[in-house]
């Protein structure tokens, strides 16, 4: 089977969705259709670029660029990091934790995938290596920068309490141990409830990706299987290590809660 | 450690709690030496700073300085064995687990309860049931329950009527006696600094002072 390729006219076909779409929300709010308007104009803008570097990517695949293209994902990635956080913490530090915890966890997996898993020859052969690291990287950020979020707003929000906590001999890691798990617990759920429905209520987007390409469904579902393992498991231990990180800043040496630390949140 | 007791030389008075030039914010630096047991109050209007000496002392705000207990540095002590030996309540009280009792690290006797007028009853309780009152009480038996050292303490009558006040002074100042503790007692009332019989300073425009008493 040989993928049906779409001509212009057939995504201006598809684009009519959004026109009517678009048409609907006006007369509701004026912030909700712009943003619409913005978001799609950009997904055509980055995809058609993403289409001409992949594909310059595949006909000459140097280590050099594939190294290059991830860097970039990354920078990118701790920088939505930052910009999704109400609270943002003060300086470098801030894009710092960002980019060191998605880059142990969905660097380290991808590489495990590539070269313990997968195998392909070379290792970082494009075809593999980008989509592999992007949809890691891409579900590692949203649940990092979910659990960040909400545990600096918890502290924030119970401030009081914490130092009451502090004031009684808890050191710390005691006075937030309920907030850390609790946020490490909103960060994996979306994983885990994609994953208990993944085949029955969706279809997972890399499967379809794979059959619409012609791969037979058994193959499809096996790679499905193990990108959900190693988007759980790169969730885990990016929150584990960002929600660490973050306590450190969020605290001094003699465990005081450093609230002075946090940027007020724009609006 | 150095042990400062039990010296012949009546001229010696044993210095326990010390505060060497702490500052915070833009507030002159504090300095004060207390001897062991010693009661002190700081009186002063709201907003002139006494809550930030107090979480000063107990390490809980970041500032400059150094404190002292019987000899010992603070900065060579860890922050939270630190903090359970200077005792700091607030003048709100706060409460996270589900039951009263899960605060504690020991239930308080009933005597004890019964002393601030609470039955034991409570102990049970969510503390959402707490009054204000209550829950005024219930944290002074919290943090005794710790057996500080220092006792740093932010209006610990303000929402209590007198009788229960009279009830809570009496309290603290047992403990105090018993256990040889320091206190710094922040009050409004002029009559319970008179009552309480304690030294007192006054903090004003940013500056910490004995009060002349005339």
């Amino acid at each position: 089977m040989t993928t049906i390729d779409l001509s212009y006219w057939q995504l201006g076909f598809a684009a009519s969705a959004i026109v009517a779409l678009y048409v609907v929300l006006v007369p509701f709010r004026q912030g909700l259709s712009r943003s619409l308007l913005v978001s799609t104009v950009r997904l055509v803008i980055q995809l058609s670029l993403i289409g001409y570097v992949l594909k310059f990517l595949f006909e000459d695949g140097h280590l050099l660029y594939v190294v290059l293209l991830s860097v970039v994902m990354l920078t990118v990635a701790s920088r939505e990091m930052v910009a999704r956080q109400k609270r943002r913490i003060k300086g470098v530090r801030a894009l710092g934790i960002g980019a060191a915890t998605v880059f142990v966890s969905s660097f380290a997996i991808s590489l495990y995938g590539l070269l313990v898993v997968v195998r392909p020859d070379p290792w970082y052969m494009p075809q593999y290596a980008i989509p592999l690291l992007g949809m890691i990287m891409s579900n590692t950020m949203s649940a990092i920068s979910l659990a960040m979020d909400r545990l600096t707003n918890a502290l924030y929000e119970q401030q009081a309490l914490v130092e009451q906590k502090l004031a009684l001999g808890y050191s710390a890691k005691e006075a937030i141990r309920p907030y850390v798990s609790d946020c490490i617990r909103t960060g994996m759920m979306p994983v885990i409830n994609s994953m208990a429905a993944a085949g029955i209520v969706a279809l997972p987007g890399m499967m379809t990706g794979q059959i619409l390409g012609g791969v037979s469904p058994q193959v499809a579902v096996k790679y499905q299987i193990m990108i959900w393992f190693f988007i759980a498991a790169s969730c885990g231990f990016g929150m584990v290590t960002a929600l660490r990180l973050l306590g450190r800043v969020l605290f001094d040496d003699r465990d005081r809660l450093r609230l002075d630390r946090l940027e007020a949140p724009k609006h | 450690m150095v042990d400062l007791f039990f010296l012949d030389d009546s001229s010696f008075i044993p210095m326990s709690l010390t505060l060497v030039n702490l500052r915070f914010l833009d507030w002159e630096a504090i300095s004060l030496s207390m001897e062991l047991g010693e009661a002190i109050c700081i009186r002063g209007e709201s907003g002139s700073g006494k809550s930030l000496l107090l979480r000063a002392i107990a390490d809980l705000i970041p500032h400059e300085g150094e404190v002292t207990l019987k000899g010992e540095l603070r900065s060579s002590v860890s922050a939270s064995d630190w903090r359970r030996r200077v005792g700091y309540l607030p003048a709100e009280i706060l409460w996270w687990e589900d039951s009263v009792l899960d605060h504690f690290l020991e239930a308080p006797s009933g005597e004890r309860l019964g002393a601030l007028g609470l039955s034991s009853e409570c102990m049970e309780w969510h503390p959402h049931r707490l009054s204000m009152g209550e829950r005024q009480r219930l944290g002074l038996l919290r943090l005794l329950d710790r057996d500080p050292e220092v006792l740093l303490l932010d209006e610990p009558t303000a929402n209590l009527d007198d009788e229960t006040a009279r009830r809570v002074e009496t309290m603290i100042l047992d403990y105090a006696k018993e256990a040889n503790a320091e206190l710094i007692w922040v009050t409004h009332s002029e009559s319970q600094a008179e009552r309480v019989g304690l030294k007192r300073y006054r903090m004003k425009d940013k500056q910490f002072r004995l009060e002349e008493r005339g």
